[in-house]
């Protein structure tokens, strides 16, 4: 049981960041069908903006605020100059556009800070917490109550503002939007920007955790596409609840399995529900029209 | 020039020509190692973009096929005695057979769904060369022997760039003619619209699996190749970044364009080499001058530039 409990609490924790990159691909999938290969590079400069930082000698907080402002930067240049002068290229062109941003942040990242591992103090110590067994670090709770913070404050505005209605309106008819006077090209801007926030977020809250260092992008994109897809790709809740059942699925896969092989577990689980429901868990099947 | 680029036989003469006279310009050996490479890429490419650019189904697992072909010569004549020849076309043969019990189900998946699913499937592939270290050697990989061939053994750069330019040629003809076959006819009513192909009577699903297929033999001889020349194999070859390679040389050259294939391979061999020399700010300009030529060549380089022509010249 206090086994069960320590894997399922590390699962959780992995799952909440998994979640909240599957959520930054859903947004800007759903304002622009672009998948967004990048977005793990937005938890990469979460991360290492603030830890360079507070190197720096700024203090935590402040240090948190400009590396979210950062990548909320690099997210709105990455639409502005890569995304949109290629506007109308193939979907697989507009993946290997995002995948050549990827490369470069990393690349920019390697010079501008370094290729070492970094970590942040936590932020409520260091004390393990007992619960059933179990131990749980207190900056697992961090994580995940910030990421239930981080859905909830998207949730209220997307669904409680005008504006938020407009995001919505975006994604479900881009043609319509346009035509009832949705400036749509604001919209995209404005998903890459929240996620980009979301992502740098993410990476500020697990770094204490999981340490970061120039290139932990490339896989955080990968699972966080895998989760999203996992969920049934465009689908808010689905990519959630697809980034929690990766992280679990790899907490356990890893304890009762093999080490080794837990990359092995979560992705031939994505497999065989793929095959069972070709939509993914929350998509719906799609009708083609003559 | 445009006669050259749209004249597919033309096409692949001018190659061969161009193949066989290149060396005369190289100065040292390193020279045909490069060269040699980005054949072997090519080869790869090719494969993919039947797959891609005609049949219109990405896949970002397809370097998995090339590491089942770069392993089947290493551990066939190391663990199981077979002559590197018989393990090469073992491994070729492997690489149909997976490709063949996978594809059914993967190949119904459509648009992103069938990427994560390719993708899913190439990182199971090289965890396990990874991780079967009593065969693989696990991440340090392994040593291969060398291809022998009636008592002649195939060694060093300038063998391997006639092995490889030569396979090239012969892999690009193969797969001119058969998209000038019914065959490929059909694809291209499958990547036009699917629904549009079954109307017409094409049976959707065998004419996938079986692109699929043959675009995975082409990846394991050319990973075959690889392993064989380098001399040393490890399980990076079949990693996640090199299906994205592969994908990208098949996108940067164009796809739909066999041609396409050999110049997206050279762009993504020789552009690492020849962007050394700015050491750190080596993957920085990577990174922009793919996202440059995505953006600015959106269709490929030899489609955009056969365009460009057409359009000088009417």
């Amino acid at each position: 049981m206090a086994e069960f409990l320590q894997f399922a609490f590390s699962g959780l924790t992995v799952g909440a960041v998994y979640a909240l990159v599957a959520l930054g691909f859903t947004l800007i999938y759903n304002a622009s069908d672009v998948v967004n290969f990048a977005q793990g590079e937005f938890v990469m400069l979460g991360g290492m903006t603030t830890v360079f930082l507070t190197l720096a000698g700024v203090p935590l907080p402040l240090a948190a605020l400009m590396a979210v402002v950062v990548a909320v930067a690099v997210g709105l240049s990455l639409h502005r100059f890569a995304i949109e002068p290629a506007r109308g290229a193939n979907s697989v062109v507009l993946i290997m556009i995002t995948i050549g941003a990827s490369i470069f942040l990393r690349g920019a990242a390697q010079v501008v800070f370094d290729k070492r591992f970094h970590s942040l103090p936590p932020l409520l110590g260091n004390e393990p917490i007992r619960i059933g067994g179990a131990s749980i670090l207190p900056q697992s709770l961090v994580v995940l109550a910030g990421s239930v913070v981080i859905l909830v404050l998207l949730w209220v505005f997307i669904d409680r503002t005008l504006f938020g209605k407009a995001v919505i309106a975006t994604a479900a008819n881009r043609l319509a939007a346009r035509l009832v006077g949705i400036d749509t090209r604001r919209m995209v801007s404005f998903s890459f920007a929240v996620s980009a926030a979301i992502g740098a977020i993410a990476g500020i809250l697990v770094t204490p955790i999981t340490l970061t260092s120039y290139e932990v992008g490339t896989l955080l994109a990968l699972k966080g596409f895998a989760a999203a897809m996992l969920g049934g790709m465009g689908n808010s809740i689905g990519a959630v609840v697809g980034g929690i059942m990766l992280g679990l699925l790899e907490a356990f896969g890893a304890g009762y399995l093999s080490s080794q092989y837990k990359d092995a577990v979560a992705f031939l689980v994505i497999l065989v529900v793929l095959f069972v429901m070709p939509q993914g868990l929350f998509g719906r099947a799609k009708i083609d029209r003559v | 020039m445009r006669a050259l680029l749209n004249s597919r036989l033309m096409a692949i003469v001018a190659v061969a020509v161009i193949a066989a006279v290149l060396p005369e310009f190289f100065p040292s050996t390193y020279y045909y190692r490069v060269a040699a490479l980005v054949f072997v890429f090519a080869l790869a490419g090719i494969g993919l973009n039947l797959l891609m650019g005609f049949a219109g189904q990405v896949s970002l697992g397809h370097a998995g096929f090339i590491g089942i072909g770069a392993y089947a010569v290493a551990v066939g004549p190391t663990h199981l005695g077979l002559p590197p020849w018989l393990s090469f076309v073992a491994g070729a043969a492997l690489s149909a057979l997976v490709a063949f019990l996978v594809g059914r189900p993967i190949l119904r998946l459509k648009g992103h769904y069938l990427a994560v699913a390719t993708l899913g499937f190439g990182i199971l592939l090289s965890i396990v060369f990874n991780n079967e270290a009593r065969l693989t050697g696990g991440p340090d990989g392994m040593a291969v022997p060398h291809l022998v061939l009636f008592g002649w053994a195939a060694r060093g750069s300038e063998t391997w760039y006639w092995i490889s330019a030569a396979s090239f040629v012969i892999g690009a003809s193969l797969a001119l003619n058969l998209i000038d076959s019914p065959t490929g006819r059909a694809l291209r009513a499958i990547h036009d619209s699917e629904l549009a192909a079954r109307v017409l009577g094409i049976d959707v699903a065998r004419m996938k699996l079986t692109v699929f297929i043959i675009s995975a033999v082409y990846a394991s001889i050319a990973g075959s190749y690889l392993a064989l020349f380098n001399g040393h194999i490890t399980p990076e070859v079949s990693g996640f970044l090199r299906s994205i390679e592969l994908v990208a040389m098949v996108v940067l050259g164009g796809m739909g364009s066999i041609m396409g294939s050999l110049v997206g391979s050279a762009i993504l061999v020789v552009l690492p080499q020849a962007l050394t020399f700015l050491h750190d700010y080596e993957h920085m300009a990577l990174g922009l001058i793919l996202m440059g030529v995505l953006i600015f060549l959106r269709g490929g380089v030899v489609p955009s530039l056969a365009a460009m022509f057409a359009r000088r010249r009417p």
